[in-house]
């Protein structure tokens, strides 16, 4: 059970506290509504890049980091698809540090041209390192635009190209900042040695003077539901071929949500899930195999992915995680089983209570989806799924005119060819 | 009412005090050490059953890992499938851990369920059979996972930084796959009765552990295993520095390089460890970090570099690493020298040196988090044979050290042209 106290200023930002007195650490965690998904197909990957520029000096403040470790404090941030989230840990008795840093950088940045120049190369270097360099790296970029024809996931959070990034331009970052950073976009969390009174004053004092800001509304192209199979080989220089098979499925505020959370759970959890004994163990046609779902807050993706062994052929690999699927469909689970796949999200909740940021990171998410309480009541939600439930979420996602399949063939090296011909 | 002053940070504090729980011991009749951190504040337990590696043999480089890995792959009761069974049901994890220097099982556990799992744990490390069947799958998936890293240009550069800094040695190994095939299971059988025995064994208890879990732990591990009589050797064959200094691996079309330099070095129970600990910050031991500085944010050249020093009990390294834009290897390279050197020629400024230490410090206070980070500073210490007192060496290094003293040592460790170089990708 993590308790809070909640708050809102009149500029619009939502402020929760979370009070923990058996640390001597607080945190602060911002979560902005803003990710990926709000970005125009002409400029993609800016949400991310404008996360990199939020380090970059804001209005008064010239060196963000510097002012935080000599006061012993820690950040970082991260964009995904749905959102941006920035936090500090520091020590509790300096909390007031971390106020005036981030209410300075949520007033304004610096906005300066050298910034904007580096991080477009450092995130040029991240965009090499995680997607180009790096074999089946590229995977997301392929796989979304097959999933999605129209909402915004259809590109990765790093975006769709480089060139995206190379034509950023400091325009561009104002815009983007005046329409997507400000009190009401923004949900603050503070936990930790610190205590309520505390930080209405903090709060007030630091974010109350910051403009409301024009409200964002949110009006995405949702994804038309998929009817017809889709299908894409891809010859790489990867050393293993990869069989990748995703499926749209609901979004992560639909009750389905945690029905077919468990229904990855029982494919692919733990030593003792379906496709490791099955395909990996039993049949001992994958070295790995894995199924997981993306979580996101529109239409999200199911994904099954596995490396055969070098003497099964890509159509067999499918086949066989398709017999799984099948299965399924068909069968329901047994009642050990399904309480299996819940035991296991009962203790994964218990031990992600014991990271204080976490707690923090996940009220402001709840918050986000509607009710920062509703994270005390997730086990509940697992707990209430039943086979019959399981069997019908695997009819509706696991439908060839539901899937998009992607597979990678390893590219023979130039002596193996010679032989073949 | 004032204006805000939003120009000047507001006034902060020190870290002053640090307080580090330390556990209850037990030496159980067998030999086994039991150190236990009890804490109410959640309903669980982590278990580290710890066993120090045998001495390594380069004719069987990969027997530690194997078998460690392989422990939860059957004993003569229970079938892997069956123990992955009951784990998974009753929500814990058992994993198996392989480090440098010795081999773990851990256990995450809700404390209600403990004694459901704690008899498989007992098996698993007193029975275990490596069935011939698991092993084949062990050793095929093994060479298969390879063949993915071996693409890697990060994980070439630290394989390739390793095997010449430490030779034919367990901290020098780099698996081929060839060496995979040569596994045996009597051999594995062999290592596991000589390495998983008591006398050779240390459990680490943290979360709820009362004095009802304890008495569980002490009698299902102190009852009913004995040692064998033949000790364990885990000695180790010293590590033997290549000539070489230079390594090259050309990848025509690499993105980017993946760039490694650094040297052998002194280990945690060196006196001058905490103060190098302050130069290594400087240099690249945290995000405002002078590499980082420089190669990041002021030039671009990378999304990440960082320098760190590994200890290990027989031995350490300095190193810095980082993957670059594969057209300016030569250029990052020629940086890191230059902020090396700026080390050895030139005094910290006090601005910055008061940041590092303040940083250092707000960082241990906060790697303190809850009672298993309590258990991970004890493992730390324990296995480098120091005692409590090298936490308050430490805070008392971070907080005195002077300028002077930290170009003194940049001068006595750090000599560039002797370090080693790897880059794998373009250079």
């Amino acid at each position: 059970m993590v308790k809070f106290n909640r708050f809102t200023l009149s500029n619009g930002l939502r402020v929760i506290v979370h009070e923990d007195s058996t640390t001597p650490m607080a945190v602060l965690n911002i979560l902005y509504d803003v990710g990926a998904r709000d970005e125009d197909p002409e400029q993609t990957g800016f949400a991310h890049l404008f996360e990199h520029l939020m380090f970059g000096g804001s209005v008064n403040i010239p060196n963000y980091d510097g002012p935080l470790q000599m006061v012993g404090g820690e950040n970082n941030a991260f964009t995904s698809n749905d959102i941006t989230n920035y936090y500090i840990t520091l020590p509790s008795a300096n909390l007031e540090t971390a106020f005036w840093l981030e209410s300075d950088r949520m007033l304004s940045l610096a906005f300066s041209e050298k910034s904007l120049e580096v991080q477009r190369n450092v995130v040029i270097e991240e965009f090499k390192q995680r997607y180009l360099n790096q074999p089946y790296g590229d995977v997301w970029l392929k796989l979304r635009p097959m999933v999605y024809k129209k909402h915004p996931y259809r590109w990765a959070t790093i975006g769709k190209t480089i060139k995206h990034i190379e034509d950023a331009r400091i325009e561009d970052v104002k815009a983007f900042f005046k329409k997507h950073y400000n009190p009401q976009n923004a949900i603050m969390v503070v936990g930790g040695d610190v205590k309520t009174e505390d930080v209405k004053i903090l709060a007030e004092k630091w974010f109350g003077p910051i403009p409301a800001g024009e409200k964002y509304n949110r009006n995405l192209p949702q994804e038309p539901a998929q009817q017809e199979e889709r299908r894409e080989t891809v010859t790489a220089k990867v050393p293993l071929n990869d069989v990748y098979i995703a499926f749209q499925m609901e979004s992560r505020a639909d009750t389905g949500y945690y029905v077919v959370e468990l229904l990855s759970d029982i494919l692919s959890r733990g030593h003792s899930s379906r496709l490791f004994r099955s395909l990996v163990k039993e049949k001992q046609l994958f070295s790995e195999v894995h199924a997981y779902i993306t979580g996101s807050l529109d239409k999200g993706m199911f994904v099954l992915e596995g490396k055969p062994l070098e003497h099964v052929s890509t159509d067999e690999a499918e086949a066989a995680i398709w017999h799984e699927l099948e299965k399924l469909k068909t069968e329901e689970v047994s009642a050990d089983e399904l309480t299996k796949v819940q035991n296991k999200t009962e203790s994964t909740m218990v031990f992600s209570e014991m990271s204080l940021l976490d707690r923090a990171m996940n009220l402001a998410y709840y918050e986000l989806m509607g009710d920062a309480e509703q994270f005390n009541h997730e086990s509940e939600k697992y707990l209430a799924v039943t086979p019959a439930q399981i069997k019908e979420q695997a009819n509706k996602i696991f439908r060839k005119d539901n899937s998009s399949t992607l597979i990678y063939l390893a590219e023979m090296p130039e002596e193996v060819v010679d032989i073949i011909s | 009412m004032s204006v805000l002053n939003r120009k000047d940070a507001p006034r902060f504090n020190g870290v002053e005090n640090i307080n580090l729980i330390q556990p209850e011991h037990k030496k159980l009749a067998n030999g086994c050490n039991v150190f236990s951190f009890n804490s109410d504040a959640q309903d669980l337990v982590r278990i580290e059953w710890i066993f120090n590696n045998l001495r390594f043999d380069p004719s069987e480089p990969l027997l530690n890992v194997a078998v460690n890995t392989m422990l939860v792959e059957g004993t003569s009761r229970l079938t892997t499938a069956q123990i992955a069974e009951k784990v998974d049901f009753y929500g814990a994890f058992l994993q198996a851990d392989y480090h440098h220097d010795y081999s773990q099982i851990t256990l995450y556990c809700l404390s209600k369920h403990l004694n459901q799992i704690l008899p498989i744990v007992k098996e698993v490390i007193t029975d275990s059979v490596f069935p011939e069947k698991e092993l084949e799958t062990y050793v095929r998936n093994q060479q298969q996972k390879l063949q993915v890293s071996l693409q890697k240009n990060d994980i070439l550069a630290r394989r390739a930084f390793n095997k010449t800094i430490f030779g034919p040695t367990i901290y020098g190994l780099s698996a081929t796959p060839e060496n995979y095939k040569s596994l045996k299971r009597e051999d594995m059988l062999r290592h596991f009765r000589q390495m998983y025995q008591p006398a050779n064994c240390t459990i680490i208890i943290a979360g709820k552990a009362n004095k009802e879990l304890l008495e569980l732990v002490t009698d299902t591990f102190e009852h009913s295993w004995e040692n064998t009589g033949q000790a364990a050797d885990i000695s180790q064959p010293e590590p033997e520095p290549s000539a070489e200094r230079f390594i090259y691996i050309e990848k025509p079309e690499a993105l980017q390089s993946a760039i490694r330099i650094g040297t052998p070095f002194v280990n945690r129970i060196h006196p001058d460890f905490p103060k190098l600990q302050v130069l290594n910050t400087v240099l690249g031991g945290y995000f405002g970090s002078r590499l980082m500085a420089n190669i990041r944010e002021d030039k671009g050249y990378t999304y990440g570099i960082g320098s760190g020093m590994s200890s290990l009990k027989h031995a350490g390294t300095f190193f810095i690493a980082s993957e670059v834009g594969a057209d300016v290897s030569r250029q990052t390279i020629a940086e890191v020298e230059k902020e090396i050197n700026l080390l050895k020629d030139q005094l910290i400024p006090e601005e910055e040196l008061s940041l590092v230490r303040n940083y250092m410090l707000g960082s241990l206070l906060g790697s303190l988090e809850n009672i298993l980070s309590h258990a991970d500073k004890f493992k730390t210490l324990y296995f480098a044979g120091l005692g409590y007192e090298y936490y308050e060496r430490y805070t008392d290094t971070v907080k005195n050290i002077t300028p002077v003293e930290l170009k003194e040592l940049a001068n006595q460790y750090f000599n560039f042209d002797q370090f080693y170089k790897v880059i794998a990708g373009k250079y």
